[in-house]
């Protein structure tokens, strides 16, 4: 896109916002919270303040009152944006409700113009309203008792604001996509709301503790879930989405056709054989690119825990090994390791494990998922690493300790990671011509795949490896 | 200008629009009939390019709907179903708005509402807020807006719906204008009436498929019969009816009147009366039977679906078939 297309493209979404800001400047149902929350709301936190301060100065305790101001600062700011959460969603589902939205889309306007336009309108007026806050609530501390922010600080509370608003906007536009009603998405936006708050309570803390570079990662944390935000609203805010489904209604029996219909994929009948080839392995190779950024991370992970090892140095001695290897079949023995009741502890530790992946992931676009499976590979790296540093050969603890039942376990995690990663970009990107509910079972139904066809006795292969075989080789190596 | 070919919409396992195929040409108004979710708005949004068809193609003022959505938006002027208007706005504010969207120029778009308000008769209302309009009036804004930026092609939902009668001849002479102004218009409606006064096309939607298409008189042909023509004399019958025998096929006579199909009434009509003067017969009227299109919508819509999914498309008089039924059953005993 050219500068002159960009611009041409933003000047069309500027109408949007436009009419949208001044329909705004005529509710005073809008108008009435955002002066209360930028004239009055300001000047009692600089009365609270004011009178904190005194109050703690009389016992001893002046940190508390100078903790408590930047705190107001960004609860200043805070207050007038989460009027945007409301307003976007007025925004975006309301017209739908109102059946205004579909002139809109008849228009010329592309979907990404209607989306920017909208946003900006959902946007702008709190953010004003929450600068103005911002400002007089430093204007009345600096005349009531002479506070001067921190350039820093300030700069970190007006981006916190700006990003928090986009956030909650973004958020919106996600909500309003799969919800025909303004009554539905108000339910829904609990699921900003909570978040919100949380993450407000975890920044109250921050500030409390003076912890104020910490917000810097709070910053990053939040442009990256604006960005994948922002993502899943472009691709959810498009003319076929909005009007071409009613999506209210919870259909059980179609979301289970869905399911199952992926889940078997295609060639039904012949068996478990033909599940294999005509399920599974095209799975599999849709999986393709996921399986190679887990790899990747995988491998990552280990580098660094064997990087790691240097920075934090275990006592460990070369001499002390041969101690091991003496009462290496007396301990196993005692653990009642070498047995079907070791495998089995084994195999449901590891499955356990990838669940827990799996519902991290469910819930953090797969990102948690895929670092849960990142940290047993950062510690395998890491005691690689602790032999390295006593003189003996990290490649032969690798193949003694880890490679037998490894081969199996490590892809495992691989494609495990991979299902996860994939059940969250689902959520982020459906595929096209899917609706959100969709494009999630239709994932769901390849992690299923993928867990009972391949994950599973994988496992169990290792798990079985890891009891019986494992431990020879490692009395093999020792010796 | 409208050219749809085997136009399809599934949604999931629904198919709301199946393989729907016509042509709408500059100066044509096509009405699109039939029952609620038949797939008449959905085809419309098709043709607007804000849903994608699941199979075939539409070409809409020249361009594609796939490919060339934005150059088709902004050659079609749309009335939605529900009129969709922002109630705290004003109505110039609301027209100013959405022809900068269409890129009038603001000279161009003051110029062209005060047009638009006055031909509507909508000039009082101005200083109103759209919250406070009647719904007729906001009907009839929502029409200004679909015609805003002059564009050749107009896709109106129930235009004169919740109008007073006033009103929506005031409507009905706007879109009987806009076929001089060789702009295509389609028009959906429940109002039997009205399309057949507008429309020089009639398509029967039904389950998302069409299943009849022609003029109105082609239809009437075709699901109701031949026309059905009265002859009323001034003594009783004794004798009329068996001197037309040759020329014209009874179907019903009464004490001093008969009734008779024909094909081709222009010609077989002057050597009806030409037989009856010849046999000094006092002829009081001949006149067609009225029929209305709501016989024949109810007939299409009311029948079962063809098997083989083909719609009842009339092409022309001659490739016509001529069922016998229908018309003759409805002939009242005694008139």
């Amino acid at each position: 896109m050219t500068w002159t297309e960009a611009r041409q493209s933003l000047s069309g979404a500027l109408i949007i916002t436009r009419r949208e800001m001044r329909d705004q400047l005529r509710d005073w149902r809008i108008i009435a919270p955002v002066v209360i929350l930028t004239l009055f709301f300001p000047l009692l936190m600089n009365f609270t303040a004011g009178q904190a301060i005194n109050f703690v100065e009389r016992y001893g305790a002046p940190v508390i009152g100078q903790r408590l101001v930047p705190f107001l600062l960004m609860i200043v700011g805070f207050f007038p944006i989460s009027v945007s959460l409301v307003i976007a969603l007025e925004s975006f589902v309301g017209e739908k409700e109102r059946h205004s939205l579909e002139p809109l889309l008849s228009s010329p306007l592309t979907d990404s113009q209607l989306y920017i336009g909208k946003t900006l309108a959902a946007m702008l007026p709190p953010l004003l309203a929450a600068y103005l806050g911002i400002a007089v609530y430093l204007t009345g501390l600096a005349l009531t008792i002479h506070w001067h922010p921190d350039v820093i600080l300030l700069v970190q509370i007006i981006m916190l604001t700006t990003i928090q608003a986009l956030v909650m906007v973004a958020g919106a536009v996600v909500i309003s996509s799969q919800t025909t009603s303004v009554r539905a998405a108000n339910l829904l936006a609990s699921f900003i709301i909570i978040p919100m708050a949380m993450l407000v309570q975890g920044e109250s803390l921050i500030m409390f503790w003076a912890q104020y570079d910490v917000l810097w990662w709070v910053i990053l944390g939040l442009v990256l879930v604006t960005l994948v935000l922002v993502r899943m609203g472009v691709r959810l805010f498009n003319r076929e989405e909005l009007l071409g489904r009613d999506i209210d209604e919870i259909n059980f029996k179609a979301g289970w056709r869905t399911f199952a219909d992926a889940f078997r994929g295609v060639g039904r009948g012949g068996g478990l054989p033909a599940w294999y080839r005509g399920a599974v392995a095209p799975t599999v190779r849709r999986l393709r690119w996921p399986i190679g950024l887990v790899a990747a991370t995988l491998l990552l992970a280990t580098v660094l825990g064997f990087r790691y090892a240097s920075v934090y140095r275990l006592p460990l001695v070369a001499g002390s090994l041969r101690g091991v290897e003496a009462n290496f079949n007396h301990n196993l023995a005692e653990l009642g390791f070498v047995s079907a009741g070791g495998a089995a502890w084994v195999f449901f530790t590891n499955l356990r494990a990838l669940v827990i992946a799996t519902l991290l992931g469910i819930f953090s676009f797969g990102v948690l998922g895929v670092v849960l499976l990142m940290v047993p590979l950062a510690l395998t790296g890491f005691f690689a690493g602790q032999v390295a540093l006593i003189g003996l050969s990290p490649l032969q603890f690798f193949v003694a300790f880890i490679l037998p039942h490894g081969v199996f376990e490590i892809t495992a995690a691989v494609l495990e990671g991979a299902a996860i990663l994939r059940l969250g970009a689902s959520v982020i990107s459906p595929p096209g011509g899917k609706t959100l509910s969709e494009g999630w079972l239709m994932a769901l139904a390849d992690w299923a795949k993928i867990s009972l066809a391949l994950v599973v006795p994988l496992l169990l292969v290792a798990a079985l490896i890891e009891v019986f075989v494992t431990p020879l080789v490692v009395r093999a190596v020792l010796r | 200008m409208i050219n749809a070919v085997g136009l399809s919409k599934r949604f999931d396992s629904f198919l709301a629009v199946d393989s729907v195929s016509f042509n709408v040409e500059s100066g044509e108004v096509m009405a699109l009939l039939g029952p609620n979710g038949a797939g008449k708005t959905t085809t419309v949004r098709m043709l607007t390019s804000i849903l994608k068809p699941s199979a075939g193609t539409a070409r809409v003022a020249g361009f594609d709907v796939v490919r060339q959505p934005g150059q088709v938006r902004h050659s079609v002027g749309v009335l939605t179903e529900n009129h969709g208007l922002y109630m705290r706005m004003r109505s110039e504010e609301y027209l100013a708005f959405f022809g900068e969207l269409y890129g009038l120029s603001p000279v161009q778009c003051r110029q062209r509402v005060a047009e638009l308000l006055d031909r509507f008769g909508m000039r009082e209302a101005v200083g109103k807020r759209l919250g406070e309009y009647s719904k007729g009036m906001r009907q009839k804004l929502a029409l200004i807006r679909a015609m805003l930026h002059n564009p050749p092609v107009l896709l109106l939902d129930e235009p004169t719906s919740a109008m007073d009668p006033q009103s929506a001849r005031l409507v009905r002479d706007a879109i009987a204008a806009l076929r001089t102004e060789q702009r295509a218009v389609i028009l959906c409606t429940h109002n039997l009436t009205e399309a057949e006064l507008l429309a020089d096309k009639i398509a029967m939607i039904k389950d998302g498929r069409i299943v009849a298409l022609g003029t109105v008189g082609e239809l009437k042909r075709q699901w109701l019969g031949p026309t059905l023509l009265e002859l009323r004399v001034a003594r009783p019958l004794d004798g009329v009816a068996e001197s037309l025998t040759g020329l014209v096929q009874v179907v019903a006579t009464g004490p001093d009147w008969l009734r008779y199909n024909s094909d081709e009434p222009d010609a077989v009509n002057p050597r009806v009366l030409q037989r009856l003067a010849a046999q000094q017969v006092p002829v009081i009227t001949l006149s067609e039977v009225p029929r209305s299109l709501e016989d024949v919508y109810l007939l299409v819509v009311g029948a079962p679906q063809q098997t083989d999914g083909a719609a009842r498309v009339v092409q022309t008089q001659s490739e016509v078939p001529l069922p016998v039924g229908p018309a003759g059953a409805k002939i009242p005993a005694n008139n």
